[in-house]
């Protein structure tokens, strides 16, 4: 092989390091992914780019060399693979499963891998790899052509919005080097970008293992007139550098408070410039002032462009907090509450449509709740199919609300406000990511309707504090009965309340919801909005339903002022309650002819730390009234 | 197409955006201080991200009072320096029970670090600490997160990290519950000199050569640093030019025989050299392949 060029030099290191390094400071940074299997030989590509680029030190190598004979799979030879797969256990299976980052420098930039599996099942790990990353490597081998892993890393890499695609043709030392295996596989693969709107991409065709075409053009395929893999990765244009010349947009993620003199704002710019002077707009507030100052340790900066991190202050004292966005005060990004959106599933407990998830776009930090997919997309054939949730791994199309309106960008035309993960509530994973298309409607045109009178007022003139007494509990665990003997006395006492039980409601309200785990949360949404409207009435709302999951009880508690829900749980075990069977609902169920029945085959989940527990088998329904109200009132 | 933003500059400015990051959802965090040029270089981002306000956490040094007396010296000027308080840990038990390097082994490493973190984490109720380990220094650590989470009683469960997607970062957790952040996970050794030459930042004198008394023992050159080193029959200490490419517990880190004096000539040295950065730590070696990880799990850094 001819010797290369592009990598360090070690004669300049040796002879003028001073001159080495001034040059090395000027270096770029590019992220790229790489997509394929163990089979495509993607662990040998990688290992063989940190080998050329001498990022592997003679003690690893003797390792490297050890382990090679040991458990390596390329017999006496070098096992580029093995210096890659990572973990322990993931090695003696021989199977990378999850995502992990190498580095390497060239002579002109310095290189993050992210090294992903490619199996179905790790969807997850590819999106989150591709969601940093400027290029996308995608691996074929020569003898196999485009599978269909080829089309789902395609069309991932293309979903996330990477910009350059590599179809590194690999593994060409099997094929002979053959100048027709190539180009038929670049014929059919072309055909196949097209159709999901991939216009752009560099085919290369490559022996990871010889290492052909890698650092230099080889001399085994005379017939590819280049770039080589490296010289390809050091000339693309970087993703983030291409953000500078969008409208300026920084979210806030710190403000800065040293003393009463200096109020700063700080963030990092996710697109555009900046320069003391701008005009600039504070969403979703809409007020304008301009840039007073970039503050920095070294001193104030004249400019700051999108990806660095900095502190701005402002001319005006307005006011601007974590998750308000300062954008250029003539191209300001919109602010809304409902969304369709692209959501890629990321957790084994599939979604649940109508459950309120945390939602983390940028700095902002909102509840939002889903609706059932409007489809999903089968990664390997691309068709769209009809869902009625996402399972792991599942992406689909989604309409999505949130709680209150949030500063953003389609995700297209900007990452950093376009991008988003869903939390859940109760375990706090991270359950999703989602790319933002565009607003169901604009929410500044919606404003909430103040009125002069409000609830605080009312209340006053019942001389009461509203509040929402939230009974939980299995089937004929006494909810109903003691929530009546609540009301009861309530209204012996002059207060004003309203029961809302569970079967009226159904009757009414919700006659249109039936008794599947996504009908449930909805039920509950409805009552929980419901009785929020009858506390800034100013009345004591009791509610008694089942309601037996924790997360949609924590939807409705974070609807209401803190302190105004108040979590009832009755305490009876299912052996009493199923004895009891006050409606003989129980023996149904049990006989299989009442599906989705609590406590037989639908879980409840206990309140961990309610308000009140009354516990049934102690307490009469008479003392577990009285306790409430003492509890209420006292 | 040139790219305004070099490498340095973006790794910095990934950095500060997580440690700015952190302060959002922590309740009590801290800065794990080791005083070593990662430590130094996470200072400095530190001081960065907060600027003008000094950082709005302390600093943590886990000290097992065998770090070399240099050490020593820099940490109290760089904690003055910064106005930012620090926070010396001892394990009272490992100090009690005289556990030390030359006659413990293992448990050396095991009580003062690894039990003394989680006891000064615990004795604080810190539920955010700043390390500074990096993605490059290992294999295992490749596919640690930024975020990484901690059981109410340290361990690590692989299977439980949370994905990392654009730079959006999940900092919830329950109660007891705790996070270690890695600011600079990305940046790699390199990284870390040229920043260190760029910014000008102080580090210990010992990354510098320059005539050290030393004895050879096991393979490894080890640095005669005050009078607690026991020598065997027959040693004596040889003044080498000799310098040290990580720094530890001084009967535990083998020096390199070096004439770099400046930065300039270490990273010289370091690009031209052949062995890898953690080579001269003992710490690595017991339990072979996955000892790293293996010490992960039992809730060393």
């Amino acid at each position: 092989m001819t010797t290369d060029p592009v990598y360090v030099t070690d004669a300049l290191i040796a002879e003028d390091i001073d001159a080495y390094l001034a040059q090395h400071q000027q270096k770029s940074l590019l992220r790229f992914i790489t997509c394929g299997s163990v089979d495509d030989g993607k662990s040998t590509l990688i290992g063989r780019l940190l080998y050329d680029s001498k990022m592997i030190f003679e003690d690893q190598l003797a390792a490297l060399e050890a382990d090679s004979k040991r458990v390596g799979s390329q017999g006496q030879e070098i096992d580029f693979a093995l210096l890659v797969d990572g973990l322990a256990a993931e090695r003696e299976q021989g199977i990378t499963i999850d995502v992990a980052y190498r580095f390497f420098t060239t002579e002109k930039r310095k290189f993050i891998v992210a090294d992903t599996p490619g199996h179905e099942q790790y969807t997850r790990n590819m999106v989150t790899g591709a969601s940093t990353a400027d290029l996308a490597v995608i691996l074929i081998d020569a003898r196999k052509g485009v599978l269909t892993q080829t089309r789902r890393h395609s069309f991932l890499a293309h979903l996330i919005g990477i910009k350059h695609i590599v179809l590194a043709v690999n593994k060409m030392d099997l094929v002979g080097y053959d100048k027709t295996v190539f180009e038929r596989i670049l014929l059919s693969y072309r055909s196949f970008a097209s159709e999901i709107g991939i216009t752009n991409f560099t085919a290369i065709p490559i022996s990871g293992f010889k290492g052909d075409n890698i650092t230099a053009l080889s001399d085994n395929m005379p017939w590819f007139k280049g770039p080589a893999l490296i010289e390809h990765l050091e000339n693309v244009e970087i993703a983030a550098a291409a953000d500078e010349a969008k409208p300026f947009r920084l979210p806030v993620q710190w403000v800065n408070r040293p003393n009463l003199d200096f109020r700063g704002f700080s963030g990092q710019i996710a697109s555009g410039a900046v320069k003391p002077g701008d005009a600039v707009r504070i969403l979703p507030s809409g007020k304008t002032t301009t840039i007073d100052r970039i503050v920095t340790l070294d001193g104030d900066l004249e400019e700051a462009v999108a990806g660095q991190s900095v502190t701005l202050t402002l001319s005006d004292e307005v006011d601007c907090s974590r998750g308000d966005v300062v954008a250029a005060a003539d191209a300001p990004p919109e602010a809304a509450d409902q969304f369709e959106a692209t959501l890629v599933w990321m957790a084994d407990e599939a979604m649940i449509a109508g459950r309120a998830y945390w939602l983390k776009l940028a700095t902002q930090s909102v509840s939002a709740t889903i609706q059932q997919p409007k489809y999903e997309i089968n990664v390997n054939t691309l068709d769209h199919l009809a869902a009625k949730t996402l399972e792991l791994n599942g992406i689909g199309v989604v309409e999505l609300s949130t709680d209150k309106p949030i500063v953003f960008e389609a995700y297209a035309d900007n990452r950093t406000l376009g991008g988003f993960i869903l939390i859940d509530k109760l375990t706090n994973a991270t359950v999703a990511a989602g790319m933002l298309h565009f607003s169901l409607r604009r929410a500044q045109n919606v404003h909430w309707q103040a009125s002069d009178v409000d609830r605080d007022m009312r209340a006053n003139l019942k001389n009461q504090r509203p509040a929402l007494l939230w009974f939980t509990g299995l089937s004929g665990s006494g909810k109903s009965t003691i929530a009546n003997l609540v009301e009861k006395k309530l209204h012996r006492m002059n207060r004003h309340s309203f029961l809302l039980d569970g079967d009226n409601v159904r009757h009414g309200l919700n006659r249109d919801l039936g008794f599947t785990e996504a009908d449930r949360i909805e039920n509950i949404r409805r009552v929980g909005e419901v009785a929020k409207l009858m506390t800034d009435a100013g009345l004591i709302v009791i509610t008694a339903f089942i309601s037996p999951f924790r997360a949609e009880r924590e939807m409705v508690r974070a609807m209401l002022p803190e302190g105004e829900f108040i979590e009832i749980f009755i305490d009876t075990p299912l052996e009493e309650a199923e004895r009891r069977d006050v409606k003989g609902l129980y023996k149904k169920a049990r006989a299989g002819q009442l599906k989705n029945f609590t406590g037989i085959d639908s879980p409840y989940e206990a309140p961990e730390t309610p308000e009140i527990r009354i516990d049934t088998t102690v307490m009469s329904p008479e003392e577990a009234a009285d306790l409430i109200i003492d509890r209420l009132l006292g | 197409m040139t790219d305004t933003l070099t490498h340095l500059d973006r790794l910095e400015a990934e950095s500060i955006h997580i440690m700015r990051e952190v302060m959002a959802d922590a309740v009590k965090p801290v800065m794990l201080y080791s005083v070593g040029k990662d430590s130094a270089v996470m200072l400095h981002l530190a001081r960065k991200a907060f600027y003008p306000s000094p950082p709005p956490f302390p600093l943590l040094h886990v000290d097992t009072t065998w770090k070399f007396q240099a050490m020593y010296e820099l940490r109290d000027r760089m904690a003055a320096e910064s106005g930012m308080e620090l926070i010396v840990y001892q394990n009272p038990e490992a100090k009690e029970r005289g556990i030390n390097p030359f006659d413990h082994g293992p448990l050396h490493t095991d009580m003062w670090k690894t039990e003394g973190l989680k006891q000064a984490l615990d004795l604080h109720g810190f539920d955010v600490a700043f390390g500074g380990a990096r993605r490059d220094e290992e294999k295992s650590r490749a596919k640690e997160r930024i975020f990484s989470f901690r059981t109410g009683t340290h361990g690590w469960d692989p299977k439980k990290q949370r994905p990392e997607l654009w730079n959006l970062y999940n900092a919830k957790k329950a109660k007891g519950e705790s996070i270690r952040v890695f600011p600079i996970s990305n940046w790699t050794e390199l990284d870390i000199w040229q920043y260190i030459a760029r910014e000008n930042i102080p580090i210990v004198p010992l990354y510098f050569a320059a005539p050290r008394p030393t004895v050879e023992r096991d393979g490894l050159l080890l640095m005669v640093d005050d009078d607690r080193f026991p020598l065997l029959p027959g040693e004596t200490p040889v003044e080498r030019s000799v310098r040290f490419r990580t720094l530890g517990c001084y009967p535990l880190t083998g020096a390199v025989e070096s004439e770099a004096k400046t930065l300039s000539e270490v990273i010289q040295e370091m690009l031209l050299t052949t062995t890898s950065e953690r080579q001269g730590r003992i710490i690595d070696k017991d339990g072979g392949d996955a000892s790293m990880e293996k010490k992960k799990q039992e809730g060393y850094f």
